[in-house]
């Protein structure tokens, strides 16, 4: 009798299985159940994550996977976006590249995330990838036009550069006339983050005008409202567009011809840009607002009642980002006309100033959650909450996925009660039980850490700043968490017992940061001689740690588990403790 | 913000240098300006040592500014801020007609910050909250001295590089203008600031 096997599967049998596979997540299942699947899986594997690119080398990454053609690399932790992380941290790109260079001569994607990229990695880039088609720098910092420059003239088949949010030096407007005559394959370009000299405008219209696939475009705010008819009428097929300045003078020519070019973008589904918008301009975008799914209107100063009157004309909207300025009036009628909503942000106008300067409170995001029943993400900048509104958005939306609130004075009661928003945000980790990503504000004892750990088993990023007593706190996420990977505490009374009580705990995690915490430089130490896989990284302007003392409490602390090894590429108010530098002082 | 450090600068003002000759006024334009003798001058610049005195590393946070710099000042400070909160992202500052990002570095401190210009009115709010960023640093400076009081924090001098490339002391020129031409910061130790041949602008009048 003859068994039938697994294993008894050609290799391309096995091979064209997985090439059905796309997440990595799957794939790395697929490659443990034995050796041979391991072995024909990274054969084949083209696409990788790496989420923190010091969890693994280059060289690792290289022998495991010969044939990678899409690569995502993400750098500095999230709280770099907040100026936490000093300048010249790490999060360098050049090595990856460099290594690439020669192993993956057909990579055809390359996407970064908060990395520090310069042009010499550009230039290298350009030579090394001929096929390169994607390259998405987003949040990135260290490049200049002149690395723009490169890529434009030697990456033939590229379709999509996007510079997200990145911090570009502007040395020369015209890198734009670096791409040939002859390049045509244009889909997605976003310069949004470019400042004033960095384009050329003639350019840009030239390389719009010759791109017919061109279906994203996102422009730098220099591009000046006159120019933007011109451009539309070139790339009528435009999904998504992001304008520049959105303010000029009221002129009867340049508003009928910005209404006509809307109005011929029969395919345009997401707006953004605005920036400096005025209300004179709004209603030409009104014959593209029945169809508009996303809307961005984060940068524009616009009240109401314009703005609203706005918003009211989009029922399609299914994500939106706007400032503050919309108040609760506005949210309400967001809330009755947008059922599709999925998706909010409302971000604050006057974050720092003292006094409110709009009417914007709990009551807006109540009425968005019971208007919007496809409503599963939300990131919302306001002053007062209370526990009460916390639990009616909870029953109102289970189906959170991600849940940010941002009350500006971060340790401030429930201002009915005078409370702890402890209870609130336990009714948002009880009932919505597929949230994955929370991030908490107000006063907070540990009690709602209490909640989290007991209910939030989904949850796989937690941000937390000015909150909780004790370590206890901590204990309680870390311990109960089961799908945690990514958790950052900023001004927390969190000390050595609840890390060192969980240590294990962090292996299975992706990072956590600390900063201003109580920490102390002995429990660091601790750490980094237990826990071998695990670089422990202490960022300290007071000195280097054998000049204090053990129970001195770290400025900042950041953890992450790494098959690579402490890194070599720390600046000088960075220390690893890791095993040897434990046992040199003892 | 409140403060009660006028007996304590003025402890402090006989260990630290004396510019006499480049005499700096701070506050806002048309303020009468009150130096440490008490009289009032108008539009004049004093010395050094009674504009910015900014005491980092005390471990109160209270505001260190020179005693007459505080009689000065009509508007009340900002807030304290945080850093890192709130969590907005830094270089594209919404809603605002433009955001004025900084560099700035501190002698012996090993990493830089940034702040952005435009979310400030004046210069008292500038420095206070340069303060409050580098309070925790300058433990280290006063462990390594030797006998030193807990109210002695070290001197720095508030410099800016401006557009023409020029190294000039931050309080010399009407706050806007600051803001336009300011490139980075550099808070320098006032031992070294000594003889450095900093630039210094026109004298200021309150008539600007």
């Amino acid at each position: 009798m003859q068994k039938k096997t697994a294993y008894s599967f050609p290799d391309e049998i096995l091979e064209h299985v997985f090439s059905f596979i796309q997440s990595g997540k799957d794939r790395n299942a697929a490659s443990v159940v034995c050796k041979s699947w391991y072995e024909i899986e990274r054969w084949c594997r083209r696409k990788i994550f790496v989420g923190n690119c010091y969890a693994v080398s280059p060289t690792m990454v290289i022998r495991r996977f010969p044939d990678i053609r899409s690569i995502e690399l993400k750098g500095k932790p999230h709280f770099a976006d907040f100026n936490l992380v000093p300048d010249g941290w790490g999060g360098y790109v050049l090595p990856w590249i460099s290594e690439m260079a020669g192993a993956y001569p057909w990579l055809e994607e390359i996407r970064l995330k908060r990395m520090v990229v310069t042009d010499e990695s550009l230039e290298l880039v350009a030579k090394s990838f001929t096929n390169l088609q994607v390259l998405v720098l987003f949040s990135c910092e260290g490049f200049s036009t002149d690395g723009l420059a490169a890529i434009a003239a030697s990456c033939k088949n590229l379709t999509e550069l996007d510079l997200r949010d990145s911090e570009v030096d502007d040395l020369s407007g015209h890198w734009l006339n670096h791409f040939p005559d002859t390049y045509t394959s244009l889909v997605s370009l976003n310069i949004s983050c470019l400042g004033s000299d960095d384009v050329s405008f003639s350019a840009l219209e030239r390389l719009v005008g010759r791109c017919p696939n061109l279906r994203r475009l996102l422009l730098n705010r220099e591009v000046p409202l006159d120019k933007i008819a011109n451009l539309l009428s070139r790339a009528p097929q435009l999904i998504e567009f992001g304008t520049g300045t959105y303010a000029a003078e009221l002129r009867s020519d340049v508003y009928s011809n910005l209404a006509e070019a809307f109005c011929n973008c029969k395919d345009l589904k997401c707006l953004s840009g605005f920036w400096d918008a005025v209300p004179a301009y709004l209603p030409v975008i009104y014959s593209v607002c029945s169809r508009l799914t996303s809307l961005n209107l984060s940068y524009a100063p616009i009240q109401n009642p314009d703005l609203t009157k706005l918003v009211s004309q989009c029922p399609s909207l299914q994500r939106m980002w706007v400032l503050d300025y919309i108040e609760d009036s506005g949210l309400e009628v967001l809330a009755s006309s947008c059922k599709d909503l999925q998706e909010l942000r409302v971000f604050p106008s006057d974050p720092f100033g003292e006094e409110p300067n709009v009417s914007l409170t709990e009551k807006g995001l109540v009425a968005v959650s019971s208007g919007c029943p496809k409503l599963h993400s939300v990131l919302y900048f306001c002053r007062q909450m209370s526990n009460e509104a916390l639990v009616t958005i909870a029953q109102n939306c289970p189906n959170f996925t991600r849940f940010r609130l941002c009350l500006l004075d971060p340790k401030i009661a429930d201002y009915r009660t005078l409370q702890p928003l402890d209870v609130g945000f336990g009714a948002i980790v009880e009932h919505c039980k597929d949230l994955r990503r929370l991030s908490l504000s107000g006063l907070l004892t540990d009690r709602v850490f209490e909640y989290i750990g007991m209910h939030a088993k989904k949850l796989e990023m937690l941000s937390v700043a000015f909150a909780g007593e004790s370590d206890l706190a901590l204990h309680h996420v870390l311990s109960g968490c089961e799908s945690l990977r990514k958790l950052e505490i900023m001004n927390c009374p969190f000390g050595d017992k609840a890390l060192l009580a969980n240590a294990a705990k962090l292996e299975t995690m992706r990072s956590l940061w600390m900063s201003s915490c109580s920490v102390s430089l002995g429990a660091c130490k601790m750490l980094g001689q237990k826990m071998p896989r695990l670089n422990i990284e202490v960022m300290d302007e007071k000195g280097p740690p054998d000049s204090r003392a053990e129970s001195d409490p770290v400025d900042k602390l950041y953890i992450y588990r790494s098959v690579a090894g402490p890194r070599f590429d720390m600046p000088p108010f960075v220390w690893t403790m890791d095993e040897d530098f434990a046992s040199e002082l003892s | 913000m409140s403060s009660e450090n006028g007996k304590r600068l003025l402890e402090t003002d006989a260990g630290c240098l004396n510019f006499e000759a480049t005499e700096l006024t701070l506050g806002l334009p048309g303020e009468p300006r009150v130096t440490s003798d008490g009289g009032a001058k108008l539009g004049s610049k004093r010395g050094f040592s009674e504009t910015v005195d900014l005491k980092l590393g005390d471990n109160s946070q209270e505001v260190k500014l020179g005693h007459s710099l505080q009689e000065a000042a009509k508007s009340p400070a900002s807030k304290t801020q945080v850093v890192g909160w709130p969590p907005v992202r830094g270089f594209a500052k919404r809603g605002k007609k433009s955001c004025k990002y900084v560099k700035v570095a501190v002698d012996g401190a090993p990493y830089l910050r940034k702040v952005d210009l435009e979310i400030y009115n004046s210069y008292q709010q500038l420095l206070t909250s340069l303060e409050d960023m580098f309070s925790c640093f300058t433990i280290r400076n006063y462990l390594n001295e030797k006998q030193i009081d807990q109210v002695n924090g070290i001197e720095y001098m508030p410099t800016y590089e401006d557009k023409d490339g020029d190294w000039m002391l931050v309080g010399d020129v009407p706050w806007q203008m600051f803001v336009e031409s300011c490139k980075r910061l550099r808070l320098m130790k006032s031992s070294e600031a000594v003889g450095l041949g900093l630039k210094t602008a026109p004298k200021y009048s309150s008539t600007n």
